[in-house]
């Protein structure tokens, strides 16, 4: 087995994330980020007659249904090409003439395109607690340094599963098909499915089964994580009493959410390196 | 110092059903500016993508500077090497000296290197500029800027002068001189056979997965004894005199074209030929023997 070397890993890495920088990819994402953020943050409860903030709880109620759409789909549009890109262009080739491994070569990928988003996560998201700040307890911002610190996870997740896609696709288009797919498939069509399940058979056969699949999809263990953790939002969603206490510990999920991270990537390598 | 850099033994490659690669030899030496030619399909790229370490081997092993490209010291031989692929793409993005200073970082190569290299391929006004305003001969150059990173001993060069005008296609077999000169060996592929017919020491014609010939342009010519043709200038009138003067001689045929006339003979009746063609005195005002060129010998071996 070749070594692992960390230089090689940084400069690929570096080179990433400084091309989002320089491109405007990174400001661009974080001003959407808090764009969105503030108007949910001010406009959130207008529809019951009421505008402005009104507490941290219901605000990352609101922002996770916010990030749940939005993260995956601009990490899967950031990954997507990480790989069949520069084979599609020519340049994969001269790339691994170079004394690179490929886990090298996508290990640094990754982490450029990570950082980049983890950057525009926490500049977008940061820039809305900054604001909010002053009408924050310590215990708040505690709370929406957890949501942000969980939907940066959430990020990784679906670049890992980008960079997969990455990996398997034969051509740039193929890829951004299976990425759409990939999309809709865990954010809109899973819960879904899960729903229609419980529905269909009246919650009789393995209901309580149901809830840990969620744990297939790791924007179901983003939204358990933070609605788990904020007491208004818990009884908000009426879930208290249909989840598993399982579920309800931040480490377990946590650790899922690793898995959703390092699965993919490793399954992206393996491929890589055949 | 090995005798040989490249060192390829019974080399395959299958694709499924296909094999683009039939146990393939080859040994090149130090210092030595080799020529892989053949039809597209013929399974030079392969080949070449093969002893770059991008595609694993079906069967056999290839060797440079007497390790496996893919062995656990890969990360020294590939210091050693350079490459320039056919269409070369960089980053659009990146200025031309920042292209370098990212693989002169992969390569381990102090970036103090990059602005010399750029002057070298006379790129050095352009180094500012962002690389998707260079022109396609302007990025071939970078291209081969980068592939000079760390003075390497062993240079792979695809298609290399594709896409640069004829001034940068005499600069480019310019610096292949002096890194010959160096003690550089380097192995190219190209379709423009005319290009380096003069210029490679040896070459390799592949056909159908399998090398066919190697050897040098003079070699494989006088392997394939394939005619010679002599050319007299002015000599459009004098065709019936000099049929002739040549008569009994192995003549595989007598043309015009314009007022030049070809004689195409047999390569041992060269030296007969030319003291009867010297009988005719002043009537021949001038007369050159044309060797044939790599092309026919090239499709001489296909045929």
């Amino acid at each position: 087995m070749l070594s692992i070397d960390f230089r090689q890993i940084g400069i690929v890495a570096g080179k990433e994330f400084w091309d989002r920088i320089r491109n405007r990819w990174v400001l661009a994402v974080s001003i959407v980020f808090t764009v969105f953020a503030l108007v949910i943050a001010y406009f959130g409860a207008a529809q019951q007659g009421a505008v402005g903030f009104r507490s941290i709880d219901v605000t990352i109620a609101s922002l996770v249904s916010l990030v749940i759409y939005l993260i995956p789909l601009i990490a899967l549009i950031l990954g997507f090409d990480a790989i069949v890109g520069e084979r599609e262009r020519g340049s994969l080739d001269l790339l691994l003439t170079l004394p690179i491994t490929r886990k090298e070569l996508i290990l640094g990928k990754y982490t450029g395109l990570a950082g980049a988003l983890a950057f525009s996560t926490v500049a977008g998201f940061g820039a809305v607690g900054v604001i909010l700040s002053p009408s924050l307890s310590l215990s708040a911002l505690f709370h929406y340094a957890g949501f942000m610190l969980s939907a940066i996870l959430l990020g990784f997740a679906f670049l890992s599963l980008a960079v997969m896609l990455s990996v398997f696709a034969t051509d740039r288009t193929r890829a951004s098909g299976l990425a759409i797919g990939t999309w809709f498939f865990f954010v809109l069509v899973f819960d879904l499915l899960i729903l229609g399940a419980l529905v269909v058979t009246a919650g009789e056969y393995g209901g309580a089964v149901f809830p840990y699949l969620l744990l297939l999809n790791p924007a179901d263990v983003f939204r358990i994580l933070n609605v788990f953790s904020l007491d208004e939002v818990r009884t908000l969603y009426g879930l208290a009493t249909v989840f598993p206490e399982a579920l309800s510990n931040p480490a377990t999920l946590g650790g899922v959410m690793l898995a959703w991270i390092v699965g993919p990537l490793a399954v992206a390598i393996w491929r890589f390196e055949r | 110092m090995a005798s040989t850099i490249v060192e390829a033994r019974g080399v395959t490659k299958d694709f499924g059903s296909i094999q683009a690669v039939k146990g393939v030899d080859l040994s090149i030496a130090p210092g030595e500016l080799f020529g892989l030619i053949g039809h597209n399909g013929a399974g030079k790229s392969t080949l070449f993508k093969m002893m770059l370490g991008l595609i694993p081997l079906t069967s056999g092993t290839i060797h440079l500077d007497g390790e496996p490209i893919t062995g656990p010291r890969f990360r020294e031989t590939r210091r050693k090497i350079g490459y320039l692929p056919e269409n070369v793409v960089l980053y659009d993005n990146l200025t031309g000296l920042e292209t370098l200073y990212f693989f002169a970082d992969l390569k381990a190569v102090p970036r103090r290197e990059c602005a010399g290299l750029l002057d070298k391929v006379g790129l050095a006004q352009a180094a500012g500029r962002r690389v998707r305003e260079y022109s396609k001969g302007m990025r071939q150059r970078l291209g081969f800027a980068q592939a000079l990173l760390g003075k390497p001993r062993l240079l792979f060069l695809d298609e290399p002068t594709t896409g640069l005008d004829p001034g940068a296609i005499r600069d480019f077999y310019r610096i292949l001189r002096e890194l010959k000169g160096e003690g550089v060996t380097m192995v190219l592929t190209s379709h423009i056979l005319a290009e380096i017919q003069e210029r490679v020491d040896r070459l390799a014609i592949m056909e159908g997965g399998q090398i066919r010939a190697t050897g040098s342009v003079q070699a494989l010519r006088e392997a394939m004894n394939l005619p010679l043709t002599l050319e007299i200038a002015g000599g459009a009138g004098l065709r019936e005199q000099v049929a002739r003067a040549l008569e009994g001689l192995a003549i595989e045929g007598i043309d015009e074209a314009g007022s030049v006339l070809h004689i195409r003979l047999a390569r041992d009746a060269k030296m007969p030929a030319l003291t009867r063609l010297a009988t005719l005195g002043d009537t021949l005002r001038d007369l050159h023997v044309r060797e044939p060129s790599l092309e026919d010998v090239f499709f001489g071996y296909r045929n």
